[in-house]
């Protein structure tokens, strides 16, 4: 795992807010800004997709990513590619070490599979993403959820082929920054997961900000 | 693996670089066999009925605790449903986290092979075949998923590096895919980035396709974990709703 450091003062970003958990999230970052999230408290999982703001059947794609750099986590230097094989974003600085882009996010459906079949109430993931995309706009929908990024997530995978969701590579003010490569629209759900340690079982708030170039 | 001849609907042979998409009733199953081994069948799926019901690998993999697929292992929708199981493998490991290849990647790994001067022995990739089968059901990018490559498989090591590991699928070797609602089965034979392969050249496959049997309360893709008890029942309460 490689650590990096940010330069960048909070106090000069041109966009600073704070997501609490259980919220959606849609906003559009321009080509060339930087843009971060902090996980405030430690070990929340921040379900993530990107889009070309400009066409957005042009979406990350979480295989052409780990394809291309032939490695299953995302951290300081990964291109996060399109399904056109373009970066949307490339991530500049993390001081968590590693991000995961294999485990998705929690939907009531799943949540019935995996948990009970009376866990259909439960908030998640996929209900925040339906929410903000409705809310922004243009037309998008389910059909438009490709694979996400779930940012702070530990979720290892072994050499015999087992896959686990772990608790904790982050910790409390830990952050990853990104380079906009082009006008992306992101799109996040902060997981209010309860039934694994994806969040410790206390989903907590995250800080959202951009800085110009 | 025997084949009830009696009750075969559809044989085909893919050839190297082909695509191939079918609607398949509840209960059919179909067979890929890779006749020489080596094959990297890419495939994606879809419920028949309602196409915006699709594979959904993470879900897939998190409700099974695995990150491969073989015998008694299922392939999950994003509506918490089973699309098709896994009835019988003697291969042992398909990859459903590696992708798949497009033009730029061929290109780069095999050089040019333009329609122009190969004619139909051309440098076909997933990404266009795929592209070509979902515009047939009218289907398009915004349908594209993670998709499942029989035949392949990727190792991952402790700092998240992925092989290619040679050797995985023997000449003859076959998968068994019973589907649990009407699916849509997309495929493309071809050869996917990683195989170190020089030369571009995917085997062909042979398709067969039978109606089954509904799965019994003891059969093994429904009992190998509680989950996908779950599953089977919250797939067989959709098909109830949709026959009235």
């Amino acid at each position: 795992m490689s650590l990096k450091e940010s330069t960048l003062d909070p106090k000069k970003a041109i966009f600073d807010d704070v997501l609490p958990a259980g919220r959606g999230w849609a906003h559009e970052v321009k080509r060339g800004q930087i843009f971060r999230i902090v996980d405030l408290e430690g070990n929340q999982a921040v379900d993530t997709v990107f889009y070309n703001a400009r066409d957005l059947d042009e979406r990350y794609s979480a295989t052409d990513t780990i394809r291309a750099q032939g490695n299953i986590y995302l951290t300081t230097g990964t291109l996060l590619l399109s399904g056109e094989g373009h970066p949307l974003l490339t991530i500049v600085a993390d001081t968590c070490g590693r991000h995961d882009t294999l485990g998705g996010a929690c939907s009531a459906e799943s949540n019935q599979v995996r948990y009970a079949l009376e866990k259909k109430y439960m908030h998640n993931c996929r209900d925040s993403f339906l929410l903000a995309m409705a809310r922004y706009g243009r037309g998008m929908t389910k059909r438009d959820l490709a694979n996400n990024i779930n940012f702070f997530m530990n979720v290892p995978v072994t050499p015999e082929g087992g896959l686990s969701f772990e608790d904790g590579v982050s910790g409390p003010g830990r952050y990853v920054e990104m380079r906009a490569e082009m006008d992306v629209l992101v799109l996040i759900s902060n997981c209010p997961q309860l039934n694994n340690p994806c969040n410790a079982y206390n989903p907590t708030p995250i800080r959202l900000l951009v800085w110009d170039p | 693996m025997s084949t009830p001849t009696e009750r075969v609907v559809y044989r085909d042979v893919l050839r190297g670089g082909q695509a191939w998409s079918r609607r398949l009733q509840r209960h059919q199953v179909l067979r890929l066999t890779d006749s020489e081994g080596r094959a990297c069948v890419s495939a994606m799926f879809y419920n028949a009925r309602d196409p915006l019901e699709r594979y959904n690998m993470p879900d897939t993999l998190k409700a099974q605790y695995t990150a491969f697929l073989t015998t008694g292992r299922v392939l999950y929708s994003d509506m918490g449903r089973i699309l098709v199981s896994i009835v019988g493998d003697t291969c042992g490991w398909h990859d459903t986290i590696a992708g798949c290849g497009d033009a730029a990647a061929l290109r780069e790994h095999f050089g040019e092979g333009r329609y122009q001067e190969l004619r139909n022995d051309f440098h076909r990739n997933a990404r266009d075949n795929f592209l070509v089968e979902l515009s047939k059901h009218g289907l398009g990018k915004r349908d594209f998923v993670s998709n499942v490559n029989f035949f392949v498989r990727a190792s991952v090591d402790a700092a998240g590096g992925m092989s290619w590991v040679p050797g995985n699928s023997k000449p003859g070797a076959a998968v068994d895919l019973r589907c649990e609602m009407d699916t849509l089965v997309v495929l493309s034979n071809t050869h996917h980035p990683l195989d170190p392969a020089t030369t571009y050249g995917p085997p062909p496959v042979e398709l067969v396709i039978w109606q089954g049997d509904p799965p019994g309360p003891d059969d093994r893709c429904r009992t190998s974990r509680p989950e996908n008890g779950r599953g089977f029942a919250l797939t067989e309460a959709y098909a109830v709703e949709m026959s009235r």
